[in-house]
């Protein structure tokens, strides 16, 4: 069944392939299907108001069993989440992620060393957290240290979408959707990167502007 | 149909890594050492809000998008933007034609093409909730949704009622109240 949907997934992507629509899941062919290929990106308070948790999630459409079970971080790829505390949509904080030898390093909120395309890992930063990647199966793995609440590991894409029945619509073989919609990326898993920080760390107040990049490592 | 590139580097610099003392509550760098994290990291892709690229971009700049830092998406993507939403929905007809947020094409695309999640600091975080707009994204927020709404919906969400809801309005999996917040892998 769910290697059903994955399938039915794919062939959706097929006749898509134009005008593709996800959240950011093979968005461009450069980065489709890769270790580098962001599929979503979420930023909201925490449990405790107090915090913002950020989301970035890669590696999407992973089928369960084997297809999870042998996903991983590539340890070349940094996650980085931009945050622009006084809108000019310039990244005065990063927190960064990257993986080593079966654990998540974030470093970080921490003032970049350089702003835009290029970045150098923040390994100096006062702020860090060192967390176990979740493996497969296991109960989730949360390290916290200085406040910063750190996750990664495989977990349920929430992201949800009638993207079969879209790529229909825009291909022409269908005028508008089906009620009820079905929910292409039911069934699917992303490689997840979970951090919960401290509003006081990322302006205390007002508004800001957060967008996740990915690096690969040169 | 999952290609995994998982690429291994510096085992032997990573050996040492598993000798450090790891506790948790302390932030100095020193646990760090012997790991290797120099280097330059240069871009590969990046969002912002959901779906941006996958609609707005023209196919042939999708690469492109991914490597326009957010402060210049504006000026080099607004116009593309603008094209491709007139093309794809009938709501844009006329150019006095605008979505809920009394948002004209040109506006709209003009919003979009800074491709940035705005969160809010001061309270309740949302794509939209009904009442609050763009102050954050939960995992609950129908987001596709709410952009078909604003692409196909009208003035009043009334305009193409068969393209503006996807009719899937909810997770596969119950999200979770504490950290990490995301389902289990199934």
């Amino acid at each position: 069944m769910k290697r059903t949907k994955i399938l039915m997934a794919t062939a959706a992507i097929g006749i898509a392939s134009f005008v593709a629509f996800a959240a950011d899941h093979i968005d461009a062919p450069a980065v489709q299907g890769g270790t580098s290929d962001i599929t979503d990106f979420y930023a909201f308070e925490g449990e405790d108001t107090n915090n913002i948790a950020f989301v970035a999630n890669v590696q999407g459409l992973l089928g369960a069993g084997s297809d999870t079970q042998n996903a991983a971080f590539d340890e070349n790829v940094l996650v980085e989440i931009n945050i622009d505390t006084d809108g000019d949509n310039i990244e005065d904080l990063v927190i960064q992620a990257t993986a080593r030898d079966g654990k998540m390093y974030v470093f970080g909120p921490e003032v970049p060393s350089q702003t835009g395309l290029n970045s150098s890992v923040l390994f100096d930063s006062a702020h860090q957290v060192v967390v176990d990647i979740t493996a497969y199966g296991a109960s989730p793995i949360v390290a916290t240290a200085g406040g910063i609440q750190a996750f990664a590991g495989p977990r349920d894409d929430p992201f949800f979408m009638d993207f079969a029945r879209f790529g229909q619509i825009i291909g022409g073989m269908e005028t508008e959707f089906a009620s009820p919609g079905s929910d292409t990326f039911a069934g699917t898993n992303v490689m997840s990167i979970v951090v919960e920080v401290p509003k006081s760390m990322i302006g205390g107040s007002g508004t800001i502007n957060t967008w996740v990049e990915s690096k690969r490592k040169q | 149909m999952k290609f995994n590139n998982i690429k291994h580097i510096a085992l032997a610099i990573l050996v040492s890594a598993t000798a450090f003392n790891c506790s948790n509550d302390d932030d100095n760098s020193t646990e760090n050492v012997g790991l290797n994290f120099l280097g330059t990291y240069a871009q590969e892709d990046q969002m912002g809000r959901p779906a941006v690229n996958t609609v707005f971009v023209s196919a042939d700049s999708k690469d492109t998008f991914n490597t326009i830092i957010p402060s210049e998406q504006s000026a080099a993507f607004q116009t593309m933007f603008q094209t491709n939403l007139e093309a794809l929905s009938p709501a844009y007809n006329m150019p006095t034609d605008a979505n809920a947020l009394t948002l004209t094409s040109a506006q709209f695309t003009g919003l979009l093409a800074t491709d940035v999640l705005n969160v809010s600091l001061d309270g309740t975080t949302t794509f939209y909730d009904g009442t609050n707009v763009l102050t954050g994204r939960a995992l609950s927020d129908d987001v596709i949704t709410v952009e078909l709404l604003l692409i196909f919906g009208g003035e009043d969400f009334s305009e193409n009622p068969g393209l503006s809801n996807d009719n899937v309005d909810a997770n596969d999996k119950e999200f979770l109240t504490s950290f990490p917040y995301l389902a289990s892998a199934w």
